[in-house]
């Protein structure tokens, strides 16, 4: 409802009388501050759901940023289903299942670290929780350098140099372009993440981390959590669509 | 005697350019796209001098291109889509939510230096030579065929986007959970609520924009065969892509606008806003159905007619929130004590041309009138209509408006009233004649015509120098005022909202203490909204 109903009375009459005041002022109040609040919020609520909200909306802009990718890779997989699925066959299922596991339990760790933070738990605690993080994420991109190597030497990058020993060249060369751009924008992603992870335990190394303030622990959680589900969408879109491929056929 | 004001807090290039303050971002700002705008202003004088005659004798048909295309780039990317929200906006929003700053101020700052790297790079694609694509790089032609600078210019356009995302981000999260004490959603200007539906585009049309323009130069530096034919992918899914976030890109333009003429047409009427609900969800209302009528641009591109029907209604839906504004703007001058000092020229300026605009994108909306007119100097005059007519106008209204209570300074009234005058009939002679040129079938994007469609061109390149003198006016009486305005009140218009008690310029920290809100920030004379549930 409008407020000027509700507040009619407050019609200041002619014009240029002295503005009516929409706002008192209310002196900051003295309590004692946390030293990590900045200066322009309220208080530590109101900051940690502050970024907490900026990072879901940042989440957000990843998914539509991805979402160009999935649309393409939705209407090309119509164009051409065969040739989708010879093209996935070539892929290396184990990989990308050792992958998926290694993924999920990094964002095990993840949560645990943030729990720790929460918590209040030892810094060596919540750094244990975040290297272990790390570790996972750098083997994923490790598997990742080994099968992005063993497609160079098959002649399976996209550009001049593309080899297809299949039926279906030019699909397949379509399938391996959204299979790099979407991959290689995950990895990115990826090597994002740890830069962030480095930066968090260094920081909850010092000890900065507790009960009271767990804010970028918590963002940089999200933001892996959100890395390791777009992988679980890659996964199964990429790799598995092959399965049966010349089976039925 | 007093707090100091944001523009005394510090001195020297440093407290700028490391500032964490949003008025002062906000004055970057202002300064970044008012050079952009001049840059992309005399790439349309190149332009129109060209279109002087029918033939082609100044400029040849490849530096003609790569003229309209920067000009294209340079305005939308650089110009009208930061303009409001990012100087205004950034401005006004916190002050208006009772708010001492941004949620991020630092990611605020880092949003302006993202501008401006993007910025760098499209100015390198100009200097090594130019992008000859059209602001719209459709596929094939930018990713097989063009020999210019597409990749440099697709990044500079990919670069600025992150911008953009982090300033709508910000905004979104200021506007949730920076509001002061009693201040509701509904106490909120209708600025505020433009700018929440803008930052929703924002965010969730920008990164398809990243993602499409970065494919376009995975294809042409990686050689990836996303959009290429002779693999069999779709240049026309480039163009949905392209289109779902440029068509919402428009609104990203427009919305911030209606913003500004909400909050005029009120304080210049003594009234308040006709149907504030209304007017509210009509932005939230433009802003989701824009993001359903892309395809209206693909008409003639090999869509699917039942996709086109669909695409058409929709479109024709958008007129609906659209003219409610438009209906309750009125509504609220109606009877109003209106004052026609220089905001409201401005404002009466921008109900008249987003009118004509806005009906005009009926008959492109229409499919079968469409064919007629696609790709025609009528598209070009509609678009203008709304970018120009509406968006610039608004812009300037607004920054007329709150000129005083950012530089604490009073501007030439006098001035103001004749450069409003001469933007208006400088429009109108510049882009009238060319929905008429379009008509008769003068195709966008040649350097040369057939003889009889000169009057029409000739009038319109005398429009944009009417119109390039009312630019360039409020650029040297607004510059001027800064040094040697006569100081402003704390509310020069008598008007109503927070940020008119806070003193010009506002000290850096906007409010001593937290706010506490009572009522709603609309005071004038309540509108007779008696009847309406």
């Amino acid at each position: 409802m409008p407020d000027s109903r509700m507040h009619a009375e407050h019609y200041p009459g002619p014009l240029h009388n002295p503005p009516v005041r929409s706002a008192e002022v209310q002196r900051s109040a003295s309590h004692a501050h946390h030293p990590k609040l900045q200066h322009h919020f309220d208080d530590m609520d109101q900051q940690l759901e502050a970024s907490t909200l900026g990072m879901w909306v940042f989440l957000v802009t990843e998914i539509m940023f991805f979402g160009g990718l999935f649309m393409a890779y939705l209407m090309y997989r119509w164009a051409n289903p065969t040739a989708f699925q010879e093209a996935s066959a070539h892929l290396n299922k184990f990989w990308g299942a050792v992958n998926t596991i290694v993924l999920i339990v990094s964002s095990l760790t993840m949560a645990m670290a943030v729990r720790s933070a929460q918590t209040s738990a030892r810094p060596r605690t919540q750094v244990a929780w975040l290297l272990a993080t790390m570790s996972f994420g750098t083997a994923f991109l490790g598997v990742k350098v080994v099968e992005y190597s063993d497609k160079f030497q098959h002649h399976l990058v996209p550009g001049p140099h593309f080899q297809w020993p299949g039926q279906y060249p030019a699909g397949a060369e379509i399938f391996y372009s959204l299979y790099f751009c979407m991959t290689g924008l995950h990895a990115i992603h990826m090597i994002i993440g740890l830069g962030l992870m480095t930066v968090i335990a260094i920081m909850a190394g010092r000890g900065k981390f507790n009960g009271a303030y767990y804010t970028p622990v918590e963002i940089s959680g999200l933001y892996w959590h959100f890395v390791d589900i777009v992988w679980i969408f890659l996964f199964p879109l990429l790799y598995l669509i092959g399965a049966h491929y010349g089976a039925g056929h | 005697m007093e707090t100091p004001s944001y523009l005394n807090d510090g001195h020297g290039l440093k407290s700028w350019l490391l500032t964490k303050d949003h008025k002062r971002i906000a004055l970057l700002y202002l300064a970044s796209v008012t050079a952009f705008f001049v840059v992309g202003g005399l790439f349309a004088m190149l332009i129109r001098l060209e279109l002087l005659t029918p033939a082609g004798d100044l400029l040849t048909s490849e530096t003609y291109n790569k003229m309209f295309t920067m000009h294209g780039v340079v305005m939308v990317f650089f110009f009208l889509i930061p303009s409001i929200p990012a100087v205004l906006g950034n401005f006004f929003i916190p002050i208006m939510v009772g708010a001492k700053d941004l949620a991020f101020p630092r990611i605020n700052l880092i949003s302006w230096y993202i501008y401006i790297l993007g910025g760098l790079f499209t100015f390198a694609a100009a200097l090594s030579g130019g992008v000859d694509t059209g602001w719209t790089f459709y596929t094939p032609y930018s990713t097989a065929a063009a020999n210019s600078h597409v990749v440099l210019a697709a990044l500079g356009v990919f670069i600025t986007g992150f911008s953009s995302i982090l300033t709508g981000l910000n905004f979104i999260v200021t506007i949730h959970r920076m509001r002061a004490p009693g201040m509701t959603w509904f106490r909120l200007p209708l600025f505020v609520w433009s700018h929440y539906a803008t930052s929703l585009i924002m965010i969730l049309g920008t990164p398809v924009i990243a993602i499409t323009v970065l494919l376009v130069a995975a294809e042409r530096v990686l050689h990836m065969g996303i959009f290429d034919p002779a693999l069999g992918g779709d240049p026309v899914l480039f163009q949905h892509l392209f289109w779902f976030y440029s068509h919402p890109a428009v609104y990203i333009m427009i919305l911030p606008a209606m913003g500004v003429i909400s909050e005029i047409v009120q304080t210049f009427s003594r009234k308040n806003i006709f149907g504030y609900s209304f007017v509210a969800f009509s932005s939230l209302a433009i802003a989701i159905i824009g993001f359903l009528v892309w395809g209206h641009h693909l008409f003639i591109a090999g869509q699917s007619v039942y996709a086109g029907l669909i695409f058409s209604f929709i479109s024709f839906l958008v007129a609906i929130p659209s003219a409610i504004k438009v209906f309750n703007w009125t509504a609220t001058i109606y009877r109003g004590s209106v004052a026609l000092d220089s905001p409201m020229l401005y404002a009466f300026g921008f109900i008249g041309l987003f009118t004509i605009g806005g009906l005009t994108g009926l008959f492109l909306a229409a499919m079968g009138l469409d064919i007629h007119v696609h790709d025609t100097y009528f598209v070009v005059a509609h678009f203008h209509y709304i970018m120009v007519g509406g968006a610039i106008m608004g812009y300037l209204g607004g920054l007329h408006y709150w000129w005083p209570k950012m530089t604490g300074r009073l501007y030439s009234e006098f001035w103001a009233k004749i450069a409003a005058g001469l933007v208006f009939i400088g429009f109108n002679l510049t882009f009238f004649p060319q929905f008429v040129a379009g008509y008769l079938g003068m195709p966008r994007r040649y350097h040369e015509y057939p003889p009889e469609l000169q009057v029409w061109n000739v009038m319109s390149s005398a429009g944009a120098s009417i119109l390039a003198v009312g630019y360039a006016l409020p650029l040297m009486y607004l510059t001027y005022s800064m040094f040697a305005g006569v100081r402003s009140s704390a509310d020069p218009w008598g008007a109503k909202g927070l940020e008119w008690e806070v003193p010009s310029p506002p000290p850096t920290a906007n409010f001593e203490g937290t706010p506490i809100v009572t009522h709603g920030t609309h005071q004038y004379a309540p509108s007779k909204e008696v009847g309406i549930a």
